[in-house]
């Protein structure tokens, strides 16, 4: 895997657009994901994922090959998705609640093409209410519950991407896991 | 009776059980955390809590990027280097690169060329050079493309037209700026394509 991320990126180093497409297309999904979590707006998260993989077109000859690829890439898109977060207006929070019900929301978009059984409408409030509880974080605690529980990387990984010590992940993720214990508790 | 029953949990129980679900706790740790959760229904209930939250947040993963996605980035980048795409279809063409390749070799002056190590840069009044090192100074635009051989170019200026290094690296400072294409040409191999796309374009244009 690291042997083929070196290679595609030797050949966008020279410029080569098709390299690129491959990488965006091996991240896209994890990229997009990280975003969506850290935002609750697809419009949102589809921008700022776009903006992370053209930071790595834009920045590849800084890229250091002896590091992981990917610890570079959620580096990028996590600094966004909280530059954005903190870019926001408190009144923005009040038109993004509002607009949700037109179909902001992965789900409602889903929800409102298709009639569906009464079970799987539950699961989808079920999962826009998790979505709404993990938005009610402060970035730095939802950055490390999103790294860790929706992508599912280790700590260890997760330290890297933030550029702080281990022991500090482990604090955010303690205070992140108590503050939704609370939030998630009568679910 | 919450009151009470919190009184007599030793501090570090939240703790644990935040370290066990790390993956962190020690073995002796893990006996003492399982025997006091056995007894306590408030910190049975804390750790429940908390396993519940955590199996809630991982329900939620597995959300896709939209089809069109690498479609969008793709056309949001800055247009493609044209040397990029001929090199690539020549590497998809290697019968008709080698053809070419033969072609260049019959001529004879692709190795005399190559061994040459003379450092050579395009003449502009306002560039300076520093011992093999083109400079672009900063507040200075020139007008036109510049060829350095052997040698490395600064780009602290502006530079309208492209700018190509042979056998030498090219550093584009914050505020330099280069409104044409940049190619680098370190390797022979890169060397074989470029006298070959010149040699061609000669050839097209007779
Ligand atoms: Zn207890």
């Amino acid at each position: 895997m690291e042997e083929f991320i070196n290679k595609k990126i030797k050949q966008i180093k020279k410029g080569d657009q098709n390299a690129f497409a491959e990488v965006v297309e091996l991240y896209k999904d994890k990229i997009f994901q990280l975003c969506y979590r850290m935002l609750g707006n697809v419009h949102e998260a589809e921008d700022i994922a776009q903006e992370a993989f053209i930071r790595v077109y834009m920045n590849i000859h800084s890229f250091d090959m002896n590091k992981k690829f990917s610890t570079w890439i959620y580096r990028i898109a996590t600094n966004l998705s909280i530059d954005r977060i903190r870019k926001k207006k408190p009144d923005y929070y009040l038109d993004a609640e509002v607009a949700g019900t037109e179909g902001l929301t992965m789900y409602s978009q889903v929800s409102s093409d298709i009639a569906m059984p009464e079970k799987e409408v539950e699961a989808i409030e079920l999962q826009e209410t998790i979505q709404k509880e993990i938005l009610k974080l402060p970035d730095k605690y939802r950055s490390v519950i999103v790294l860790r529980y929706i992508e599912e990387l280790s700590l260890q990984e997760i330290a890297e991407i933030l550029e702080l010590p281990v022991g500090t992940v482990k604090t955010r993720i303690h205070r992140g896991r108590e503050a939704l214990r609370k939030q998630l508790r009568h679910l | 009776m919450i009151g009470v029953s919190k009184m007599k949990c030793p501090k570090h129980v939240v703790e644990m059980i935040h370290k066990y679900l790390d993956g962190d706790l020690h073995e002796d740790e893990g006996r003492e955390l399982k025997k006091h959760l056995q007894s306590c229904e408030d910190c049975k209930a804390h750790y429940q809590e908390l396993e519940k939250a955590v199996a809630f947040v991982k329900s939620i993963s597995h959300v896709e990027a939209p089809a069109d996605f690498t479609q969008k980035v793709l056309e949001k980048l800055p247009k493609e280097k044209r040397t990029v795409s001929t090199r690539r279809w020549f590497r998809n063409h290697p019968f008709f690169s080698a053809a070419a390749l033969f072609v260049i070799l019959m001529t004879g002056s692709l190795f005399a060329s190559y061994e040459e190590s003379q450092f050579s840069v395009t003449k502009y009044d306002n560039l300076v050079v520093d011992n093999r090192t083109v400079i672009v100074p900063e507040g200075e635009t020139v007008k036109g493309d510049i060829t350095v051989k052997n040698g490395d170019i600064k780009i602290e200026g502006k530079v309208e037209g492209n700018v190509t290094v042979i056998n030498g690296d090219q550093y584009l400072a914050s505020a330099g700026q280069v409104t044409g294409e940049v190619e680098e040409i370190n390797e022979l191999f890169e060397w074989l394509w470029y006298e070959v796309k010149s040699t061609l374009s000669e050839v097209f244009k007779q």
